[in-house]
């Protein structure tokens, strides 16, 4: 579980956060969403370590990360795992030792055993047999299904997905937001989503915060945020053609 | 003020370079295959830059030496003079700036626009040591590539002089062997080192820091050759100043 107390980010004069706290528990798929430039990457940089919060606190599972040592700090990330939106694979490396080097950077483990993982956790992403692929040769989906791979494979407690799945088709993008849903249960890991992808938010979103402006400005789950009367999330959530008839829908159920 | 910023923050890279050390059995990896990036593949280029500016720098003292008086061992003296105290590790080292340098900033800076450098951070691994120390141990034998330079700037002159007819090839050996003081070649092999360590840390520092999209990783290209050149010619200069004078 992570909690998220009061924090604040800024670069500069530009305030990006502005006092953001909220609740992601273990075992459900929590998704940030929000116009572009609301703040949702510079959030989850700063869940990851990789911005320090001007003020507030994050608790992991109870470790207040402003109180840990640099090692200590460099230890807990090792436990996390990171979709990036543009999968952020090294491409000198083939798949199967894309998906390895954490494993060889943090374990023990002999080169059979190693292999043995990557095996099961590319077959866990229905990728078993691009084990020799340079990520320059695998499509978009794979890319990201190999960095979904990499982010797993050294079971880690907290799983964070910066927009996994932009610039997919929508078929590839259910497939992505399934199986990120299916190894959140399996593993009972804190997964923290950035999307602002309705689709994910109606298949995925079983605990929703909606960022604007550097302000949450809305909390709940799939189940009500297209019930919600809040004005800034229905402008976002019916943008679209689409989702004004899903509106529409909504309201005759009700009625 | 942003001069001093970058000085700052380019020391504290080299500090940081040195802290959290990457596990080994994957650090010697990346060792193996910065030498064969950085060191191995520039042999070529190296070679053949240093037999030709060799042959023509024993042209132009063997035209420029026109009276009668001079003697004619001149030629391969002020040859092996010029090849080792600059040619092989000033010259060298700037045309290294160039290819090494930029192929640092650029790898280095595609890894950052590509959030590979995050990935790395994310994990928990110390993303300057685990992409600048195998850069820096890797030119550490830069040296070897310098006295490739020397001893075929050298043969260049040789070839020059023998093919063109400027120097005997007697004159020629007795020239390269004459009033040699070995201090020399301790101090070229000294600026090559320092020269080393430039070409690892300050592409590596415009990669690492580098903001922005493709066109900036070309303009960090640019930029950190610029200022690879420039602290090789001032520290060339105080070195020189401080060892021979």
């Amino acid at each position: 579980m992570i909690e998220v107390n009061d924090i604040h980010k800024s670069f500069g004069d530009s305030k990006i956060l502005k006092g953001i706290s909220t609740t992601f528990e273990k075992g459900k798929t929590n998704l940030v969403i929000g116009q572009s430039g609301s703040g949702k990457t510079v959030f989850l940089k700063t869940l990851l370590g990789l911005f320090e919060p001007d003020q507030g606190s994050i608790i992991y599972d109870g470790t207040d990360y402003s109180d840990l040592t640099p090692d200590e700090k460099s230890d807990l990330r090792s436990k996390m795992g990171m979709v990036f939106q543009g999968s952020a694979l090294f491409d000198s490396m083939t798949i199967a030792e894309n998906v390895k080097f954490p494993l060889r950077m943090f374990t023990k483990q002999g080169k059979s055993e190693m292999n043995d993982r990557v095996d099961l956790v590319l077959k866990r992403v229905n990728l078993d047999d691009a084990h020799n692929k340079l990520p320059s040769e695998a499509s978009g989906g794979m890319q990201k299904r190999v960095a979904i791979a990499r982010a797993i494979v050294n079971q880690p407690r907290y799983l964070f997905c910066d927009e996994p799945n932009s610039g997919l088709d929508p078929r590839t993008a259910t497939v992505i937001d399934n199986l990120i849903q299916e190894i959140t249960h399996e593993y009972d890991i804190t997964t923290i989503i950035n999307t602002h992808d309705m689709n994910s938010v109606m298949e995925i979103g079983q605990k929703i915060i909606f960022l604007k402006d550097g302000i949450k400005e809305w909390e709940g789950s799939n189940k009500n945020i297209f019930k919600t009367d809040n004005e800034a999330v229905t402008d976002f959530v019916y943008s679209s053609d689409l989702f004004k008839r899903v509106q529409k829908m909504y309201l005759e159920e009700d009625m | 003020m942003s001069y001093l910023h970058n000085i700052g923050q380019y020391f504290l890279m080299i500090k940081e370079m040195f802290r959290k050390p990457t596990k080994w059995s994957v650090m010697r990896h990346l060792i193996f295959k910065d030498i064969d990036d950085l060191i191995i593949n520039s042999l070529g280029i190296v070679a053949f830059i240093a037999f030709f500016v060799g042959g023509v720098v024993t042209i132009q003292t063997a035209l420029n030496m026109t009276s009668p008086l001079i003697p004619k061992t001149l030629v391969g003296f002020a040859t092996r003079q010029s090849v080792i105290l600059e040619f092989a590790p000033t010259f060298i080292s700037i045309i290294m700036a160039g290819k090494v340098g930029s192929f640092i900033t650029s790898s280095i800076g595609t890894m950052r626009v590509t959030e590979q450098i995050d990935a790395l951070e994310v994990m928990g691994i110390n993303a300057i040591n685990y992409l600048v120390f195998p850069k820096f141990v890797a030119l550490m034998l830069y040296p070897f590539l310098i006295s490739i330079a020397m001893f075929l700037g050298i043969l260049g002159g040789l070839a020059a002089s023998v093919i063109g007819g400027f120097v005997s090839l007697d004159d020629y050996i007795a020239g390269i062997q004459m009033d040699f003081i070995p201090f020399h070649m301790t101090y070229a092999f000294i600026k090559t080192f320092v020269f080393a360590f430039l070409l690892a840390t300050i592409p590596s520092y415009y990669g690492y820091y580098m903001k922005g999209g493709a066109l900036e990783v070309g303009k960090a290209s640019t930029t950190s050759f610029v200022w690879t050149s420039v602290a090789i010619i001032l520290l060339n200069y105080i070195l020189t100043q401080m060892m021979l004078s």
